[in-house]
């Protein structure tokens, strides 16, 4: 769009049109996101089993919600996830694209993909292959017992202590390749003259790192932070196929406490309310992260 | 349900994000109460014996469309070959048939039922969940006129046909109304593997005490006395009901796992049930890491010759027999004596069911009853099926079929099947399966697992009423 400078009125036809090119696809959004998200708002006050008729609840199900031991219990699995999803992936990530960038290794490109790979490969084939690799028979214990620690060996994904790490290790194994490839991008940008001249000040590779790569690529530190975070927010695939929330209790999860709720208990209305939940707080904490990021870019 | 409207109403709101979610919301917490596009919860009226047509054939040209979920293997075969028997005996009545994996069948059934066109017929769950909850909401007919009409009571037991039995509001499970009729049995017992029974220099047990001391035998010569895959949670639920029913009386189990009042979890039987548990894993009965293992790999493992024993149900058989041959072999959990009254877990495969809204409802009656006629029972027989009537009367070559048959065939006869336990209240699988975990990895104590679940069947059994 071209702007006349110094027109007292804003030029060509009134304002007021522009909401009409907005129309067509404010419907879309309309339809397909503002409409659910109401519908799920409204679904969150009633208890309502999904067939027969809702009774309107209030704040019941918020109110049930925050009493639920079991509940909170998977709020707290998912922040530890955050740690696998985002900030192990984020230090791994950083680590990786700063020494690529530099070394200007050969075939940075075919390394770029394979780190990258497991991003293309839906989660829940990555699922069924780790629940084989953490298998009592699996390759992991293979590896322990090759290594003569076969004290170490167990069945990962069933003990109370190690599923959630194990579940949380698989994130971190999935989304380290999205951080490296951004972050690479973002270094690239980064220009040499800043190298130079962090140099020509005697700067080593560890000050260069944290006075000049690092302060540069904040913008794709917080786009990386904000996607991963919200991928162990709302983590249910994983979850799903390898231990269904098992053992125990020790891996729930928020969204699959919202699926297993609304399909598996009929619990719909309470299912509504932890999905709202999850998403104020997913939005809360994005909101967060880039507030962060924006602050120090100015 | 439909508010057309609101989209564009909500376009007055302003480009603000937030604004717009907000005002849908207002908007949306204006409108009807979910659910209530749906029928008024009434029960369907049943028709009266003599109203009922049986003779399919004259019912002028109609097209049923069936919802199951028989795909794997033996079960599609069946499926396919009855379905086709029909249609050439039927020529009038087509057939639609949609058919899914259990776990896809059961998440879209819910809503296909609260259609306004649902399907004719329909393979439902029987827990409360599933048919209770439909039921509840007067989407299935009662077909108790249709049961007298083709005689379906004189040929399955009571002890098969109240699995399938709720009452008209939904609320008691196991009495009531009849609203499905399956096709195939399933009993919960002990596979064996007879090579390593013969090496260990045993017979296959005939009390409780001979298979614990089998299990300690079996242990001591090194091998994996029993296979148990329990990642997915539900399969400790099998091997617990095994223990319980020889500790607790089976119409204490019936009341508890039934849901009704009148029953105790807190109880020295269900204590000693839980203790044993715990001393198995103590004594190393199970395979290393039985709580990471995944229920399938489990019983490959058990096919491919690791393990002495397995307490799982006879749906197994098959793919076991495949791997071991005539190796195989099962039996009812033992009782206290050798001539102890039979009692396992087990129950039916998943009932076939008419819809309230069905616009041919004798044509679909007709269906259910040539699935699950004599001939049919055969026809199940022949693809490697337990049928769950004439089961006595099937002829199968000795070795492992004729095992299972025959445990079935007894169990039924002397009325001791005792319900899953996961079918008690609507939580009740996952409180059951988590809390088995727990007490399997010596989380909680035997009594703390029996507060768990005391709480979840007191409270369900009291709102209940």
């Amino acid at each position: 769009m071209t702007q006349r400078t110094g027109a007292a009125r804003p030029p060509g036809e009134p304002r007021r049109v522009a909401y009409l090119y907005l129309l067509p696809a404010f419907l879309i959004y309309a339809a397909f996101l503002l409409y659910p998200i109401g519908r799920a708002v409204h679904l969150s006050f009633f208890d309502w089993d999904g067939l027969s008729l809702g009774r309107w609840a209030g704040l019941d199900n918020y109110v049930a919600l925050v009493a639920d031991e079991g509940l909170r219990a998977a709020f707290g699995h998912a922040l530890v996830l955050i740690v696998f999803y985002a900030v192990v992936p984020l230090a791994i990530g950083l680590a990786l694209a700063a020494i690529l960038h530099h070394a200007k290794v050969r075939g940075l490109g075919f390394f770029r993909t394979v780190v990258f790979l497991p991003q293309v490969i839906a989660m829940v084939v990555v699922a069924v292959a780790w629940r084989r690799i953490y298998a009592p028979d699996g390759t992991l214990n293979s590896l322990l017992g090759a290594l003569g620690l076969d004290s170490l060996t167990r069945g990962w994904l069933g003990d109370h202590t190690f599923a959630l790490p194990a579940v949380g290790v698989v994130g971190t194994w999935f989304e380290t390749g999205l951080v490296t490839v951004l972050l690479l991008a973002g270094m690239s940008r980064i220009p040499v003259e800043l190298y130079e001249a962090a140099r020509l000040d005697g700067a080593g590779a560890v000050k260069e790192f944290f006075a000049v790569t690092l302060p540069s690529v904040r913008g794709e530190i917080a786009v990386a932070l904000t996607l991963t975070v919200i991928a162990a927010l709302r983590t249910f695939d994983l979850v799903y196929v390898t231990t269904r929330g098992g053992p125990g209790d020790s891996t729930s999860v928020p969204s699959y406490e919202v699926y297993h709720r609304a399909f598996g208990l009929s619990q719909v209305g309470s299912a509504a309310a932890i999905g709202v939940t999850l998403t104020v707080v997913i939005f809360a904490i994005s909101f967060g992260i880039n507030r962060f990021a924006d602050r120090g870019a100015t | 349900m439909n508010a057309p409207t609101r989209e564009v109403r909500s376009t007055r709101s302003p480009g603000s994000r937030t604004l717009a979610v907000l005002a849908a919301a207002a908007l949306a917490l204006t409108a009807c109460a979910p659910g209530s596009s749906a029928p008024p919860a009434a029960t369907p009226s049943q028709p009266s014996a003599s109203a009922v047509r049986t003779d399919a054939a004259t019912l002028g040209d109609v097209t049923l469309t069936v919802w199951d979920q028989e795909v794997r293997g033996g079960q599609a075969a069946q499926m396919k070959q009855l379905n086709a028997a029909f249609e050439a005996k039927y020529p009038n009545i087509k057939l639609n048939r949609v058919s899914r994996s259990f776990d896809d069948l059961n998440t879209t059934l819910r809503l296909a039922l609260s259609g306004n066109e649902p399907p004719d017929v329909v393979e439902a769950n029987n827990g409360r969940s599933s048919m209770g909850a439909f039921v509840k909401a007067g989407q299935l007919l009662p077909l108790d006129s249709y049961a007298e009409a083709y005689g379906w009571k004189d040929r399955y037991p009571e002890s098969v046909l109240r699995y399938s039995r709720y009452s008209a509001d939904g609320k008691l499970f196991g009495e009531g109304n009849l609203y499905g009729l399956p096709q195939v049995g399933e009993v919960v017992g002990i596979f064996y593997n007879a090579a390593k029974l013969t090496e260990l220099g045993l017979e296959p047990p005939k009390t409780w005490e001979e298979f614990q001391a089998a299990l300690a035998k079996a242990k001591a010569a090194g091998e994996v006395p029993m296979q148990l895959g329990n990642l997915d949670k539900w399969p400790a639920v099998h091997v617990f009901g095994t223990v319980q029913s020889r500790e607790v009386p089976a119409d204490q189990i019936r009341t508890l796992a039934f849901g009704r009042r009148g029953a105790s979890w807190n109880t020295p039987e269900n204590t000693r049930a839980a203790q044993q548990l715990v001393d198995w894993v103590g004594e190393g009965y199970f395979n290393k890491g039985f709580n990471g293992q995944g229920y399938d790999p489990a019983w490959q493992a058990f096919g491919k010759g690791e393990g002495v024993f397995m307490i799982a149900g006879t749906w197994l058989l098959a793919d076991l027999q495949k791997n071991l041959g005539d190796d195989v072999g099962f039996i009812l959990p033992p009782g206290a004596t050798a001539g102890a009254a039979p009692v396992a877990t087990g129950g039916t495969g998943l009932p076939f069911a008419i819809t309230a809204k069905s616009p041919h409802p004798d044509a679909a009656a007709a269906y259910i009853d040539f699935i699950t006629s004599a001939d049919a029972m055969k026809v199940l027989t022949d693809t490697g099926n337990l049928p769950v009537a004439d089961t006595a009367a099937q002829k199968v070559p000795e070795g492992p079929q004729q095992d299972v048959f025959s445990a079935f065939g007894t169990v039924t006869a002397k009325n001791g099947l005792v319900p899953y336990l996961d079918y008690a209240t609507p939580t009740f699988a996952d409180t059951l399966g988590a809390a088995l975990q727990d007490l399997l990895a010596g989380k909680a104590s035997p009594q703390e697992f029996l507060a768990t679940l005391e709480k979840d069947y007191k409270t369900f059994a009291e709102s209940n009423g």
